[in-house]
Order: C-alpha cells, then sequence, then structure tokens
C-alpha cells in the first residue's frame, strides 16, 4: 500500500508538471497573439464604483462603453467592478495602466487622488474622470448639467399630479442633490405654480428598504408624483404599488414601474467617450473640465410615457429646444428661495459656481436641508 | 400625529419591523442552547438573494422562500459544524459568516441587481377583521409573511415555556454539563437550534428581497441583521418581547420620514441615527440590569465539552 501510495504521489507530481509546462506553452502563445493585436486595437479601461447589474449609475456608464466600442471599432474596452474609492483604487488603476489602456475611465467622486498619482507615473496615458474636481495635463473631469433634465421632468410632474403634491425621495444634502430637486420643483412649478414639492432625505444611495420606506411616508402625505434621486428603483415600485405615477433617475427605469413611470432624467456618456477617445487618437485631446447639457445629449429624458398629453410633450420639446440653443437655462432669475425672497435678479443666470455650491431650497419646495 | 396619520405609520412599522422579527427570533432560539450566532446578517444576505434567484427562475415565490430558508439554514449548519463540532471560537464563526454572506449574495445575485422581482408577496387583506377600525388596516392587511412571523414567533415562545422541548432547549444553554447528566444530546440541541436560527434569518432576508422592496440589491439587508442581534438582547431572550422590541426598531424607522413629510424640524441625520441609539441605550440598561437578575442563558458563547466537566 505504501509503495503505491508514493507511486501515485509520484504520477500525479509528473502529471502537475507536465500540466504546466503545456499550460505555460500555450500562455505564451496566447501572449503573442495578444501583442500582434495590441497594434491594432486601442484599449480603453473602466473602473467602475458598482456594476452593472445596477440599473442605475454605473450601468448608465456600461451602456456609454458599449456604445464607444460600437462606435470606434478600434476600442477594446475592459471594466474592473466594485473598486472602493479612496487610497485603495490605486492599485486597480495602475493595473489598467499596465494593461496597456491607453485612456482610462473612473465613474465616482471618491477617485480623484488616486488618479491623480497614477497620472504622474504615465504622462502618455489618458484619464476622463467623472464628476471630479481636480485636473491635470492628461487628467480631464466630466460631468453632466442632469438638472436640465430634471427640470424638463418636473414640467411632465407638474402637468401630471392632481393633488399638487409631488413627492421627492433624495439621497443626501449635497449641492449635486439639491439642484437636482431645485431644478425638478421650478419645472413643476412652470406648468403648475401651485404645487409643491417635499422632499425626505433616506440619507443613504443604495439601501432600497429605506428608499421604499422613504417613499411609502410621501404617499402616506398624499402625495401623488413621486420622484427620486437615489440609485434603486425601489421609489418607482412604491408608486406602482399604490398606483400613483413617478419620475425615475440614471436609466430609463419604466420597466420597474410600466403603470406608475412617466419618464426618467437619463445618463447618456456614450457620446462624450466617443468624443473624447476619438480626440485622443487624433492627437487633439485636451485636459478639460467638460459639464455638458442637453445640447451635448450627455443629459436627456427617456421616452415619455403614452399617459401624458401630447401638449405636455410639446412643451417639453420646446423647452428642451430653448437649452440646446443656449436661449435659456434652468436658473435663469427671478429665482425665489423658501422665504420668497429673491436669490437670481430678473434676466440673470446663476453661474457654475454658484450652482456647485447650491445649500437653499427654492420656493414650492417643502422641506429642510439637514445642516 | 393625528389618527388618520398614525393607522399607515403603525402599518410601516410592522412591515419596517418584520424582517428584523423573523431573524430575531431565530437568533433567540440559537442563543437559548447556547450557540452565539453574529452570522444573522450574512445568513439573511442569502437568503434574501436565494429567495430571490429562485423565484425569477420558478417564477413562484414559495419555492423562493424554501430556497432563503434552504440557504440561511446551510449557512448555520457551518456555524453548527465549527461551534459545536469543532468546538471554535463563536465569536469569530459568525463574523466570518456575515463577511462570507455579504460576498456570496452580491457574487449569487450580480446578474439580478435591480430586476423587478417575477412574483412578489403582496397585501391580502383578511376579511372581516380588516374592517374594525384602526386596528383592522394596521394589523389585517399585510403580506401573508408578515402573519406568519408572528405566527411563528408565538410558536416559538411556546414551545420555549411551555413544552419540555423548551426546557430541553433551554438546559442546554443554561448548564450544559447538567443536561448531559440527565441524557439530553447538548450537540444535537445546538446543531437544531443554530440551524432554526439560519432558517429564520434566511425567511428575514427574504421578506426583504420578495415582500417588502421587492428586488435584489447588493448588501440589501444594510446592517439589518445586527440590529437583530441587538434586539435578541433587548428582548431578554423572549419571543414575545422580541415582536415588540422588532416593532418598536421599524417604528423608529418609519417614523424619521413621517417626522420629515409633517415638516417638524428635526435633523434627518439625527433621525437615521435613533435606531442605532436606541440599540445602544439597550446595550447599557439590560448589561446593568443583568448584575442583578440573570437573563442571558449562562453558557451563551461557551464550547460544551464533556471531557473538560
Amino acid at each position: 500500500m505504501m509503495r503505491f501510495g508514493k507511486l501515485g504521489i509520484m504520477v500525479l507530481v509528473l502529471a502537475l508538471m507536465t500540466a504546466l509546462v503545456v499550460g505555460c506553452g500555450t500562455a505564451d502563445q496566447g501572449d503573442k497573439d495578444a501583442a500582434k493585436d495590441k497594434a491594432e486595437e486601442f484599449k480603453v479601461g473602466f473602473i467602475y464604483i458598482g456594476a452593472p447589474g445596477d440599473a442605475g449609475w454605473t450601468y448608465a456608464h456600461d451602456q456609454g462603453r458599449i456604445y464607444l466600442e460600437e462606435k470606434i471599432p478600434e476600442v477594446k474596452t475592459m471594466t474592473l467592478e466594485y473598486v472602493p474609492e479612496g487610497g485603495d483604487a490605486e492599485r486597480s488603476i495602475e493595473q489598467l495602466a499596465q494593461e496597456g489602456c491607453k485612456v482610462i475611465i473612473a465613474n465616482s467622486f471618491g477617485y480623484g487622488d488616486p488618479i491623480l498619482e497614477v497620472a504622474k507615473r504615465y504622462p502618455d496615458i489618458t484619464f476622463l474622470h467623472c464628476s471630479g474636481l481636480k485636473t491635470d495635463t492628461n487628467v480631464s473631469t466630466y460631468f453632466g448639467r442632469i438638472y436640465q433634465a430634471r427640470y424638463l421632468s418636473g414640467i411632465v410632474a407638474g402637468s401630471m399630479t392632481k393633488n399638487n403634491k409631488i413627492g421627492y425621495a433624495a439621497a443626501y444634502p449635497i449641492p449635486e442633490v439639491v439642484r437636482g430637486i431645485n431644478a425638478f420643483t421650478l419645472g413643476v412649478r412652470s406648468v403648475n405654480p401651485d404645487a409643491t414639492v417635499k422632499v425626505v432625505w433616506a440619507l443613504t444611495w443604495v439601501d432600497a428598504a429605506k428608499e421604499k420606506a422613504a417613499a411609502e411616508s410621501l404617499i402616506d402625505a398624499k402625495c401623488d408624483v413621486l420622484a427620486q434621486h437615489a440609485d434603486t428603483p425601489a421609489v418607482q415600485q412604491a408608486a406602482e404599488e399604490a398606483g400613483i405615477l413617478s419620475i425615475g433617475y440614471n436609466s430609463d427605469m419604466s420597466k420597474f414601474a410600466p403603470n406608475a413611470n412617466l419618464t426618467s432624467p437619463v445618463w447618456n456618456w456614450g457620446p462624450y467617450y466617443v468624443r473624447a477617445i476619438q480626440a485622443v487618437m487624433d492627437g487633439t485631446w485636451k485636459s478639460e473640465e467638460y459639464w455638458g447639457g442637453v445640447e451635448d445629449g450627455i443629459v436627456d429624458l427617456a421616452p415619455i410615457s403614452d399617459k401624458v398629453p401630447a401638449n405636455v410633450k410639446q412643451l417639453v420639446a420646446d423647452k428642451k429646444a430653448d437649452i440646446i440653443d443656449g436661449k435659456w437655462d434652468v436658473f435663469t432669475g427671478p429665482v425665489k428661495d423658501q422665504s420668497g425672497a429673491v436669490k437670481v435678479p430678473e434676466a440673470q443666470k446663476m453661474t457654475d459656481a454658484e450652482m456647485l455650491s447650491f445649500e437653499w431650497f427654492v420656493e414650492g419646495v417643502e422641506g429642510t436641508i439637514p445642516k | 400625529m393625528e389618527l388618520s396619520a398614525l393607522v399607515p405609520f403603525l402599518a410601516a412599522a410592522i412591515v419596517a419591523g418584520t424582517p428584523i422579527l423573523f431573524a430575531a427570533v431565530g437568533e433567540v432560539m440559537a442563543e437559548r442552547s447556547g450557540i452565539l450566532n453574529l452570522g444573522v446578517e450574512g445568513m439573511m444576505l442569502v437568503g434574501a438573494v436565494m429567495g430571490f434567484m429562485i423565484t425569477i427562475v420558478t417564477g413562484n415565490h414559495w419555492t423562493g422562500i424554501i430556497a432563503a430558508m434552504a440557504g440561511g439554514g446551510l449557512m448555520a449548519l457551518i456555524h453548527a459544524f465549527i461551534t459545536v463540532t469543532l468546538k471554535g471560537n463563536q465569536v469569530v464563526s459568525g463574523l466570518a459568516l456575515t463577511i462570507f454572506g455579504t460576498g456570496v449574495s452580491g457574487f449569487l445575485g450580480k446578474s439580478y441587481q435591480g430586476m423587478p422581482t417575477a412574483d412578489p408577496f403582496t397585501p391580502c387583506v383578511v376579511p372581516l377583521l380588516s374592517d374594525i377600525p384602526v386596528l383592522g388596516p394596521i394589523l389585517f392587511k399585510q403580506d401573508v409573511l408578515v402573519y406568519i412571523s408572528i405566527i411563528l414567533a408565538l410558536g416559538f415562545w411556546f414551545l420555549l415555556y411551555r413544552t419540555s422541548w423548551g426546557l430541553t432547549i433551554r438546559s442546554a444553554g443554561e448548564n450544559p454539563a447538567a443536561a448531559d447528566a440527565v441524557g439530553i444530546s447538548v450537540s444535537r440541541v445546538r446543531y437544531l437550534c443554530t440551524i432554526i436560527g439560519g432558517i429564520m434569518a434566511g425567511l428575514g432576508g427574504a421578506y426583504l428581497s420578495l415582500a417588502y422592496v421587492p428586488s435584489w440589491q447588493e448588501n440589501l439587508t444594510a446592517g439589518r441583521g445586527w440590529i437583530a442581534v441587538a434586539l435578541v438582547i433587548f428582548a431578554l431572550w423572549n419571543p414575545l418581547r422580541a415582536i415588540a422590541g422588532a416593532y418598536l426598531f421599524g417604528g423608529v424607522e418609519a417614523l424619521a420620514f413621517r417626522l420629515q413629510t409633517a415638516g417638524i424640524q428635526i435633523s434627518s441625520f439625527f433621525l437615521s441615527m435613533l435606531p442605532y441609539l436606541l440599540t445602544i441605550l439597550v446595550l447599557v440598561l439590560v448589561t446593568v440590569r443583568l448584575r442583578q437578575e440573570a437573563g442571558a442563558p449562562l453558557a451563551l458563547g461557551v464550547p460544551y465539552d464533556r471531557e473538560e466537566r
């Protein structure tokens, strides 16, 4: 028995070694093939905070990635999902750099410093950082004026409410979210000056149960249209169950609430990615702080439900055309705050800096910004 | 708050408390037999994702419920094997299972994220009883899992305090050596109770993914498993008090949003902190109280080894 055991082990070791040799041989061959492809393909790496399956933020970015691959056939993309924000992200970004990516795209605010670190070590690689603040010679930031799409969705909500009470389940009291609530409310009141928007802070981006509870508290407060600034479709599902109406966010959420959902402000990153990558390939790319709006198609409204009358759809289309033509933007005066005081005088526009640091609600919002 | 606002608030409190109730009653059973299970959060997540996936595949939520029970139960079986058979450290095993459950549920559910449920549980109105003013809409217009959670809590209370099986379970948790001496298999009792605990945690998770939300998101439970563990202490290891405690905790969660819609000026950060503040307060109070009268099973967390009697 003992002898057989030893023999068995020897056979096993031999088999393993053979497998290793054969395996390595194949790997070498694979590397050569890959090297041959590298000459033709242009690698773009994506760092994701979540996964495309979230139906929200990362999903929208991944749609952009797919669009990019379709539009520029030479581009080959690779993705890293669930990359934690902060210092540890440096490893993941570095990994993509070493894999030969010529452009690296990161889709969350917290990747800022790691990107700048890696960018210093790889001056030949271009970095695009979504919602970031800091740029460098080879680092751009990019974001979209989703508030424009929120204003348009507000027109829909304001036209469809019967109680004149609209609920808004919001994630965190930060300028980005406050700006969205304000734009939405201005949209609502542009068609329905009697309507108010009731805000509830869920204090989470991704706790579906809490978001649902927040939505239900708004339903109990007699709101008949719900909007959301949160990443899960829980608010839509609550509206569907209660038989009321809703406005989604991030991507077209009508599939979660076919009866309730009227439309959703959506992100459409594809065209931006195509433009930026094409510029890098042509050698015309320059570092910038990009904040595009509906004119670039980076933000938009998902198809509006058939429940919405044609004249409302027309109104939305007209307003959208005005924004695209540059005739008008959402925060054009007069804009009043909750106390009725005029914050933006007639015919004046808020500057980007003012919009990026919003910390007051416009007239018509019911709720407070916790300090 | 007026009565008209109170009814939906209390109904919401019950719904928010139900996932915690399932898990907490299960944990009471495990701890009563002497096994501390800190893996509840992970077991809830595994239950939630298994229940959701199987419901999508089969299109029937009851098969999902069975899958959730199996998922939670299997996780608990691992815990029982480590802590009862191998006599390993219960805290370490539980924490490891929570981390494992978080990871494995995220992995399994990756392609199911954000999908609508195929066959969610919907409220079923109990005829006649639901017409009772105030109480009717609060208690008798809920989904069937709410009723099941209450029945299970009552049933396990009866089992623990009114049957000889309950005595057996409690003796394994209070004085396993004495239990062993009268011929009780401490290992078998602890295995059984730990697995019951896991099954209940799985049910609590499935309540979130199949009835409350209902869909799957990574880390769907968001700390509710830990609240359940704290609730066991709050309830002084009694399933009946766990019912009250679960609805109290659920009530605080529901209240946070309702005060906001009522326009009451309290910072929402403060409100969202309340459930956790309550947990800490209860822990302090109970610990102070326990110095005088025993509430926790005496042998809780201590592996039983016949040789070391």
